[in-house]
């Protein structure tokens, strides 16, 4: 019932995503959009589950049948044919239309050369192009969908959000989300600019050595709290000036080295030198 | 050249109002504090002119900013543990339990306009006094500056700078963060490594387990109390010995080891000096208003459950820091049911072997040298090639930890796998001492017979000659007495030769001796000497 | 062994110089000390600067450096306006950036000011001769010491400090003793209780449920899926009246779940972990760092502070850095509601190494 009328809502009235997403799509998809993108992603999230992994995603056959293409000829080199994973890349059953949306719609994948994690790159798909392949994937097996507008809207608890990031992220991506060191050449990255889609993605699917923050350890509701925080961050640069990368003591101290000590010795040679 | 005895004449003017007032109020103040002997043998004390003696004035200034800035925000500061909820206006903080230190921390930051520059300006003041402390403790080492009379000297400087330390970190820690927090923890994990009464000291030195709510406190007192008040008279003798050993200076035309050459007190040297202090005070402002330092709102309160990427204490305890990170695994061995954690007391006590061999050096040199004469003579670091050597060795030792204190960002900033930097660094820090010596001391050779190709046969001009014959030469200048007397005024020192004592018996401290100064002194270059001068002229 | 053309010498030279002990002069110890060094040529002779020379230019610097100073007096009265004029609005963070960074250059222009200026004065107009002071010896002359050991010994007449042996030795003795009393008081930093203890022991014990941080709810098994990482304390830690951080510092907790094929589990510790799901302390066993950089595919734990690693599919042994110990286990069950709850307390101490820890 209350899908319907969901969906119903933001079919009249340009929802807040869809603008948001306008500006990374070809302009020629802008017409499918409402019809697709809301489909997929808005109508079938207006549930909140009380399970920690169903999340199920109805979308249109005929855009699981062109997800499922595009699938077959981008993906199923790695992931296999029915994306249950080869050697090369790992099973999909299950992992849901929004782990779609983030490896995709980052630029992660398709991967470009074996490293130790997959890199952002330029995105190679557009939105709908994703949201198809996200809606092929999610008819394999249920899994986390794209969020509705509401979880990434960043208009939550900052507080709550700040010391939520501390406890489970600051670890790795920094308190500041300036990202930071994992073993053996991985990283956590800096979380600076990052869609708030995408940082909700992360945090539902756990992308590569990201552990998993499912809806009962972190809520929907507090998932937005953290994207609130970081947002709050972006929007209001250091109040004390220029942050030289809010990575802490080590730019602090390479700083004063070289440009405080550097530009007084420099003034201690001006002060010593004899007057022409 | 004018001599002291010699200054400018002052014109005999009719005294005015104003140095009527003038002479009155020196009048009033000799009368009760014979400051005229102090102006007489002050007021044209020489200063000798050269960059690198303006260092440890730069430590000096930012040491009074350091006390300046630090009173302002006494008037703020609350050291209190006490937990609160805070209700300030940064937003991502609002409701959030914290200490009364964290939350008075954020106000002065937030609330008090220029509380900010302060703390700015604190913090930023607080790194260049311990980086001009270390440059200039590198200029004294590898000029040699800390030879008699000056080796009480040099540990008192050493002291100020262990001391700076420990102000340092005890200030990094009052803010109670989740950066400074965890700093805070490290110091408890590595005290309970102590064997014997490690848990003791800890319980006590935290008033219970950690964190406690006294360390705070505790930490504020030795901060603004007892630490800067044994800073400031270690200071104090600080500079009364410079005064009566009066400053070194470089070999120059006329400089002598029996004389001071430069600016006198009054007028020209308080002018700079104080001159100086604004242009030190001025840049440390200027970095506070443009450049955030510690932003502590970022970290949040301290909290053992959470940590940052990137948790490193500030550079000049970095060192530290990286010694623990370079141990291999699995160093810690259970005796008769007592544990000795090696992989934190190896860094510790070398680090205090480190530190130690740093602040006797002056006494092993002049062991080694024997040579009890007075030096004031700034040696130019090439012409004593073993200890430049031995000071490259000490740094790269230095840089090897303190790099190390940053290796996860070197990792992430460089594209590279932790282990593999953890890996190389290690490598620089056991094998780099070795390298850096030898090749210092290769160059310092090289230089040194430079000067000496330089002093007898001139430089090359630049200019080719085609001689009658056909041949071409360039034309070699030669150099003035006043140029060539800076490449060829520096002390040689030769290898001990074993003797037996009066009882026909050679001892061990001898052969030691005698082992040790023929490293120092096996290689070394012999200054151009007057009857080379004159047989290459002829 | 002789000196090469060169000047380079090296090994042990015979010769004349072994080290010199004349009678008054203090020894120059292994220094050679040749008689035909290069004489030192003396003073060169001075340049004079511009302003020496014209007197248009010497005026010139006169107005800058007065220039300067009255651009120092500029500095100073903006930074007075900034501070008026860019207060602090609550709510406006940007008005902090704006107060800092104008206050502090008008503060900037006051100093550097003044700084400039009175070096340039001092550079470009004062008497720019070099002046030259003789140095004496550090020593006290040797009247000086001969009356400073009359000192002495008249102090020691007076006294028989060296006489009086047994006055002396005592008056030492108590001097020694007197910190004894200053040692002792220091006692009571802490409460009259045993560390040791309170470190053998956490919060955690039988039944005691593992809660999210910091909302202190309740974890059930179910909802701790493959590949999640949990920040775990105990419950009932948020309502501590007293002691929170430290029972905190001590009972935190990562949970993760690995697939069951993935972990390796020793016979005495089968029944610690609930269908792949396992809690670990987050506390390292290194220095005390939170261990909470987890990695879900590696089963790798990371500490940021030092870089130890542990393996959390093998009992989290230290495969990498500082550590010596895996991290501690917390042996944990279901209760009946379906709530990850402890078996016990943790089998050792948590947390950095001390001497008794083993005992």
């Amino acid at each position: 019932m209350s899908k319907r009328i969901e969906t119903d809502r933001t079919m009249h009235s340009t929802s807040p995503a869809s603008t948001r997403r306008a500006g990374r799509r070809h302009p020629l998809a802008a017409a499918s959009l409402l019809v697709v993108g809301l489909l997929a992603t808005g109508g079938a999230y207006a549930l909140a589950t009380t399970s920690a992994t169903a999340e199920t995603t109805t979308a249109s056959a005929q855009l699981v049948e062109e997800g499922g293409k595009l699938f077959a000829a981008n993906c199923a080199t790695c992931h296999g044919l029915q994306a249950a994973g080869t050697a090369a890349g790992p099973s999909l059953i299950g992992v849901g239309a929004l782990a779609v949306d983030f490896q995709v719609g980052t630029g992660r994948m398709p991967a470009a050369a074996s490293g130790p994690q997959a890199e952002v790159k330029p995105v190679q798909f557009t939105q709908e192009q994703i949201d198809a392949m996200g809606a092929w994937v999610a008819e394999l097996a249920p899994g986390p969908a794209v969020p509705p507008e509401r979880y990434v809207s960043g208009d939550g608890d900052a507080a709550l959000g700040a010391q939520l990031f501390r406890i489970n992220c600051a670890m790795c991506h920094n308190v500041a989300g300036a990202g930071g060191a994992l073993t053996q050449g991985k990283y956590a990255p800096s979380l600076a600019g990052v869609d708030p889609v995408h940082v909700y993605g992360a945090m539902a699917t756990g992308p590569q050595n990201m552990p998993v923050f499912n809806d009962l350890n972190l809520t929907p509701e507090e998932k937005n709290d953290i994207i609130t925080y970081l947002k709050y961050l972006e929007q209001n640069p250091s109040v004390g000036g220029f942050d030289l990368g809010a990575l802490g003591p080590v730019s602090e101290g390479l700083f004063i080295w070289i440009f405080g000590l550097g530009g007084l010795v420099a003034v201690t040679i001006w002060l010593t030198a004899k007057s022409n | 050249m004018s001599t002291a005895t010699e200054p400018v004449t002052p014109v005999a003017v009719a005294p005015s109002r104003g140095m009527r007032l003038t002479g009155w109020a020196a009048n009033y103040i000799d009368e009760r504090t014979s400051a005229s002997t102090a102006v007489k043998a002050l007021g044209r004390k020489i200063f000798p002119d050269h960059w690198s003696f303006m260092l440890g004035e730069v430590a000096l200034y930012s040491f009074v900013v350091i006390l300046l800035s630090g009173t302002f925000l006494t008037f703020f500061f609350d050291p209190s543990m006490t937990e609160v909820e805070y209700e300030g206006s940064y937003v991502p903080l609002q409701g959030i339990p914290m200490s009364v230190a964290y939350q008075s921390s954020l106000d002065i930051s937030f609330e008090v306009r220029g509380g900010l520059l302060m703390r700015q300006v604190h913090h930023w003041a607080a790194l260049l006094f311990l980086a001009a402390i270390g440059l200039h403790m590198m200029r004294v080492f590898f000029t040699g500056a800390f030879r008699k009379p000056r080796e009480l000297n040099w540990v008192i400087g050493f002291l100020l700078f262990v001391l700076a330390m420990a102000l340092g970190f005890t200030g990094y820690s009052l803010p109670d963060d989740l950066l400074s927090g965890n700093g805070l923890r490290i110091i408890d994990g590595m005290i309970k490594a102590v064997p014997l009464a490690g848990a003791w000291i800890s319980y006590l030195l935290f008033g219970n387990e950690f964190p406690g709510t006294d360390i705070i406190p505790r930490l504020y007192v030795l901060h603004i109390l007892l630490l800067p008040a044994i800073l400031v008279a270690l200071i104090g003798a600080h500079m009364v010995l410079l005064i009566v050993n009066k400053h070194t200076q470089f070999a120059g035309p006329g400089n002598t080891n029996d004389n001071v050459v430069g600016a006198p007190v009054m007028p020209v040297f308080a002018a700079k000096a104080g001159g100086f202090f604004f242009l030190v005070f001025g840049v440390i402002v200027l970095i506070a208003s443009l450049f955030t330092i510690n932003p502590i709102w970022n970290y949040g309160p301290y909290d053992p459950s959470p940590v940052s990427a990137g948790t490193q204490p500030d550079w000049y305890i970095g060192f530290a820091d990286g010694a623990l990170r370079l141990i291999p695994p699995g160093l810690e061995i259970v005796v008769f049911g007592y544990t000795v954690s090696f992989n934190v007391l190896i860094p510790l006590v070398g680090l205090l072997v480190f530190l130690a061999a740093a602040a006797l050096y002056p006494f092993l040199e002049a062991w080694v040298t024997g040579d009890k004469r007075e030096h004031h003579i700034a040696e130019r670091p090439r012409n004593n090639p073993t200890r430049t050597a031995i000071g490259a060795a000490g740094v790269t030792f230095y840089s090897g930890l303190w790099a190390a204190a940053s290796s996860d960002l070197i990792a992430t900033h460089f594209r590279l796998s932790i282990e593999g930097v953890i890996g190389a660094l290690q490598f620089v820090t056991v094998a780099g001492p070795f390298i850096a010596y030898f090749i210092t001391k290769r160059v310092c050779l090289a230089l040194m017979r430079r000067d000496r190709e330089i002093a007898l046969h001139g430089y090359e001009s630049g200019r080719i000659v085609r001689l009658p014959g056909g041949e071409y030469i360039e034309v070699h200048e030669q150099l003035d007495d006043y140029e060539r007397w800076k490449l060829v005024s520096f002390e040689e020192y030769q290898p001990i030769m074993i003797r037996p004592d009066s009882r026909g018996r050679i001892t061990a401290r001898q052969r030691m001796r005698a082992r040790l100064s023929r490293w120092f002194f096996e290689d070394r270059i012999s200054p151009v000497t007057q009857r080379e001068l004159e047989s290459q002229r002829h | 062994m002789a000196d090469g053309h060169d000047g380079t010498t090296s090994g042990e030279t015979a010769g004349t110089v072994v080290e010199s002990h004349a009678s008054t002069a203090p020894s120059s110890g292994v220094a050679v000390e040749r008689a035909d060094r290069i004489a030192n040529p003396g003073f060169r002779p001075e340049r004079l600067r511009v302003t020496d020379l014209d007197p248009a230019k010497e005026r010139q610097a006169e107005r800058t450096v007065s220039g300067l100073f009255l651009l120092s007096v500029a500095g100073s009265v903006l930074a007075v306006v900034a501070y008026v004029a860019f207060p602090i609005v609550e709510g406006e963070p940007n008005s902090i950036r704006l107060n800092n960074l104008f206050l502090g250059l008008g503060i900037t222009l006051g100093l550097l000011g003044i700084g400039i200026g009175a070096v340039h004065w001092s550079k470009a107009l004062m008497h720019g001769h070099e002046l030259v002071e003789e140095r004496h010896g550090t020593r006290g002359s040797d009247d000086t010491r001969a009356k400073a050991i009359e000192v002495f010994q008249a102090g020691n007449a007076e006294s028989g400090f060296t006489r009086r042996r047994l006055v002396r030795n005592t008056l030492i003795g108590a001097l020694v003793a007197t910190p004894i009393p200053a040692i002792a008081i220091f006692r009571d930093l802490a409460p009259a209780e045993d560390p040791v203890a309170l470190l053998k022991q956490t919060m955690w014990k039988e039944g005691v449920r593992l809660a999210r941080d910091p909302s202190g709810t309740p974890i059930k098994a179910s909802e701790v899926t493959i590949g999640s990482a949990f920040h775990v304390i105990p419950e009932g830690l948020s309502e501590l009246e007293s002691h929170k951080l430290e029972e905190k510092a001590k009972a935190a907790v990562l949970l993760m779940r690995l697939p069951l094929d993935r972990l390796n589990e020793r016979d005495d510790r089968k029944g610690w972990s609930y269908d792949g799901i396992v809690a670990y302390s987050k506390i390292c066993t290194h220095v005390g760092c939170p261990v909470a950089l987890y990695e879900q595919q590696t089963h790798h734990l990371l500490c940021p502070c030092h870089q130890s690693e542990f393996d959390v599919a093998n009992h989290a042994e230290v495969i990498f850095g500082p550590a010596a110990r895996p991290l501690p286990q917390l042996p944990i069950t279901v209760d009946e509601e379906g709530y990850l709850v402890a078996q016990s307390d943790f089998a050792e101490p948590v947390g950095p190494s001390f001497w008794e820890r083993a005992l």
